[in-house]
């Protein structure tokens, strides 16, 4: 492209050094065209659409601690004789990787900090993806066109379990391999191949001598390469379907409203990013994490009271500690562990319906229509029920997980904590369903009213008749907008199909339609609007 | 993403379709919904305003660069100024804090800055952009469709089945030996004799864990707990596998206060009596012992089991007792094993009957 300018414009030394140097690239590269397809997008802004953002910078920030600790790290189980400066251990037999972790506490400078560093990274990571998948749960974000989307986040959020699980064992310190018996045991208790899965992973029996060079390289290697692709594709979809947005004046299904990547967006989250890492570093400088040199190397034999794991697995291990005495049985003379098996079947069944969600909802509302506004939670009551009710579930869970440490600290018997949580497992979820679908509904009510008859202005004016009344002032078209956009649906209407029949898929979806939408409250109409103006 | 519309005759294979029309399954869409009111009037900053706010926005985004620098220069110099003294766990700590908090501020600074140059100073009004479908256009599909069957026709993919299936067949292979090769990473033995045996046998002493000191009869009182390794333990190639399976707890009840089987009542000594220490759950050591109530209390998933009652399980999500070692004293007045255990200890496995 050639082009033509009215007076010769002087270039500076930096603006002719710049030029060239895009030229050179582009010849090469064609990367004007990457610029001119992305360097004006246009990006939504709205607090919560953070999260996803936190959840990329800290795994950045754990990509760059991680590596740098890898570089003093020792994956190897070979017995060593403790010689480090940690008093209180030395002489002692540990493990290589205990050792060289010792080592990085306190004779690295810096080794400790990038130790804190990234463990609490890690920690903001995998609560940032749950707060993230919430976020996007409760408004609704995961619909058409974005389902696989959120099937590639659900895998990313599982991988980075997997991350921390691994990453947590590598120390080989005694609480960590406590939580590597547990899992050795769990596996053991799986029917036919349990005994062999245990066998294969340790390399022969418990602890053995190999699992921890194996868990550095899943959890240096093979997991975060996953998780990389992962993420690109998350992203590259993200680019692909646009940010949703939320509703607001302006706002539409077909348009994007916010500010564009060059030059607003890339230095918001540019900044944002070392902002992230600021106050991770800013932690890991000042609270300690994950003391290994308190637990001593690992041995099969002693434990402490109130161990607990990182709080991410917490989940799973409450799930283990609900289980009622007596689960195990003797047939065929085989041992089934439903003690285990129930476990493992409740949370893959609860993580396969947070996977699912998606096309549960889609199949049930029938709506193949693209959704780029996200909800308020309000205005879905079913589906904000069902997360509240997912979120009781998996706090309940939690909650187990420390069912010990609640008894110790409010003082009443472990047997009644884990009594009252297990009838929770199963009331608390349709308790959290209810209040939060009535909650909902209340405020749509709210909305209602405030849309068409104003909010109480505070101000009070006494009639001529001595009567008092407070003064309703009317909201404006921008601020009634936000309350009266959303997205309405009715139940399925149960209606034979061409042959003349009702399958049991009409009739299952219909009673689900049912379930979903039968209390609904519709958003204000025009007509409404007019004929509320004139009470 | 640019389409490009490259090759062929665009849209020939497929006729002309109507617009696309998602269904809308049971929403409703009402002819009176309110309409938006479009967007609302920018308002200007006060640093569009005014140029002495912008100004001063402008200076105090260049003061927080300048302050990033002299974080990152202090954490370098953090580093160099307070090493660590071996066996000094207050200069790791300093270390850690000085050179955290220069590298903090590093970042904070820089983070800060460009975030608020972005938010006072670049451009404040919002853009819009609109959105298409994610779909294709329908030239560009039925151009994908079209090239998809060319693909077809040109391979005799699905016209040459057999082809077609064997080439599945042999991609489904292909990652058989991947499977095969993962048998070596544990030893030829088979797992399950090796879970179904400890190191105990017949005469091992009973010695203190770590110690490997043996043990007296005499030297334990009524009310105490021994955490106990067999003899020689600690001079094992495979220490930490063995002491997963053979680590016992050794305890002292009122011979009275044992409720004993009939044929378990020569497996104690004297109102001694041993139990594995590795919980029949998923294997934590259950290592809490109440006196008071003699139960074990495993930390992990707080199963309990009742030593005067063969360790029954009462409460807790394991279901199998922990399993008793028969002890005895040999001549000198030490504990040693009748034999070893007489179940496999530890957590339940498949073939475990």
């Amino acid at each position: 492209m050639t082009t033509t300018t009215d007076a010769p414009v002087v270039k500076t030394r930096g603006q002719r050094f710049t030029g060239a140097a895009a030229n050179y690239i582009d010849e090469r590269t064609s990367i004007s065209g990457l610029v001119k397809e992305l360097g004006r997008k246009i990006f939504p802004d709205h607090w919560s659409f953070m999260l996803g953002e936190v959840a990329l910078y800290s795994f950045i920030a754990i990509l760059l601690s991680g590596t740098f600790l890898t570089f003093f790290f020792q994956p190897s189980m070979a017995e060593v004789h403790y010689d480090g400066s940690y008093v209180p251990l030395k002489g002692l037999q540990m493990s290589a990787a205990y050792s060289s972790a010792l080592d990085i506490s306190f004779d690295i400078r810096g080794g400790l900090l990038f130790r804190q560093i990234h463990h609490w990274a890690a920690l903001l990571f995998i609560s940032s993806i749950g707060l993230h998948m919430l976020r996007i749960y409760f408004t609704g974000a995961f619909r058409k066109p974005r389902e696989l989307n959120w099937v590639i986040g659900f895998v990313l959020f599982v991988l980075a379990l997997a991350e921390g699980f691994t990453g947590y064992s590598l120390p080989d310190d005694l609480l960590s391999g406590n939580g590597l018996r547990i899992i050795d045991g769990m596996l053991k208790g799986i029917p036919v191949v349990g005994t062999w899965i245990s066998y294969l992973l340790f390399g022969g029996e418990f602890p053995g001598t190999d699992i921890v060079a194996r868990l550095f390289t899943l959890h240096i290697l093979l997991l975060p390469a996953i998780l990389v692709a992962a993420l690109g594709v998350h992203l590259l979809l993200m680019v692909v379907n646009k940010h949703t947005q939320f509703a607001g004046p302006g706002r539409t299904n077909e348009n994007v409203v916010g500010v564009p990547v060059l030059p607003v967006f890339a230095a918001k989250a540019g900044g944002f990013f070392f902002v992230v890492f600021g106050v991770i570093v800013l932690i890991a400088s000042f609270f300690t994490i994950n003391p290994i040199w308190n637990y001593g190397p690992y041995d099969p034999s002693p434990v402490s009271a109130g161990t607990q794991p990182d709080w991410y697995i917490g989940f799973a291990d409450g799930a283990l500690r609900l289980v009622p005495p007596g689960w195990e049985f003797v047939l065929w003379d085989r041992t089934w562990s439903f003690n285990i098996i129930a476990v493992v079947l409740v949370l893959v069944v609860f993580l396969g319906l947070v996977a699912f969600y998606p096309f549960i909802e889609g199949w049930i509302t029938g709506d193949k229509r693209e959704h780029h506004i996200a909800d308020r939670p309000r205005n879905a009551p079913t589906r904000t029920a069902i997360g509240a009710a997912g979120v009781t579930f998996y706090a309940v869970l939690w909650a187990a997980a420390s069912s010990d440490l609640i008894a110790t600290h409010f003082k009443v018997s472990l047997e009644g904590v884990i009594h009252v949580l297990q009838a929770l497992f199963f009331l608390g979820p349709i308790i959290a369903f209810f209040v939060a679908k009535r909650v909902c509904i209340g405020l749509q009510k709210k909305d209602r009213e405030i849309a068409l008859h104003g909010y109480e202005s505070g101000r009070i004016v006494r009639l001529p008749g001595g009567e008092y009344i407070e003064v309703h002032e009317q909201l404006d078209d921008y601020e009634r907008w936000r309350l009266v956009s959303y997205n309405d649906y009715q139940p399925l209407m149960l209606r034979p199909n061409a042959r003349g029949r009702i399958t049991f898929g009409q009739r299952l979806r219909a009673g689900f339609s049912r379930w979903f939408f039968e209390d609904r409250i519709a958003p204000v109409s025009r007509n409404e609007l007019e004929r509320g103006g004139h009470h | 993403m640019a389409q490009h519309e490259d090759g062929g005759d665009v849209g020939s294979a497929v006729e002309k379709s109507e617009p696309f029309v998602p269904a809308t399954g049971t929403a409703v869409l009402s002819s009176d919904a309110i309409q938006n009111p479009g967007l609302p009037p920018h308002h200007e900053r006060v640093t569009d305003q005014d140029p002495k706010k912008e100004k001063t926005a402008e200076r105090r985004v260049i003061t927080l660069f300048y302050l990033s620098i002299v974080g990152s220069v202090f954490a370098v110099a953090a580093y160099i100024a307070f090493p660590i003294t071996p066996g000094d766990t207050g200069s790791v700590r300093l270390n850690t804090m000085l050179l955290g908090i220069g590298i903090a501020l590093g970042l904070l600074s820089l983070g800060l800055g460009a975030i608020y140059w972005s938010k006072n100073l670049m451009r404040g009004d919002e853009l819009t952009e609109s959105r298409h479908l994610t779909r294709g256009s329908e030239p560009t599909r039925a151009r994908a469709a079209e090239i998809m069957h060319e693909g077809n026709v040109e391979s005799g993919f699905s016209r040459r089945t057999v082809l077609r299936n064997t080439l599945i067949g042999a991609l489904v292979a292909t990652p058989l030996p991947a499977v095969a090769i993962f048998r070596d990473l544990a030893p030829a033995a088979d797992p399950v004799k090796l879970l179904e045996h400890t190191m105990w046998k017949k005469g091992t002493r009973l010695t203190k864990d770590p110690t490997g000191l043996p043990i007296k009869a005499s030297d334990v009182t009524l009310g105490s707990v021994f955490h106990v390794i067999p003899e020689g333990l600690n001079d094992t190639e495979d220490r930490l596998e063995e002491k997963a399976k053979a680590a016992v707890l050794l305890m002292r009840l009122k011979p009275e206060d044992l409720k004993e089987l009939p044929e378990r009542k020569t497996w104690s000594y004297d109102g001694i009596v041993a139990y594995s220490k590795i919980c029949t759950h998923v294997g934590c050591p259950v290592a809490l012992y109440e006196q008071q109530t003699h139960h074990l209390l495993c930390p992990c998933h707080s199963s309990t089991f009742d030593v005067t009652n063969h360790c029954e399980v009462i409460f807790g999500p394991a279901k199998r007792p922990l399993p008793q070692l028969p002890i005895a004293v040999d001549s000198e007045g030490y504990l040693i094993a009748q034999s070893d255990f007489t179940e496999p200890v530890g957590p339940s496995f498949w073939e475990r009957s």
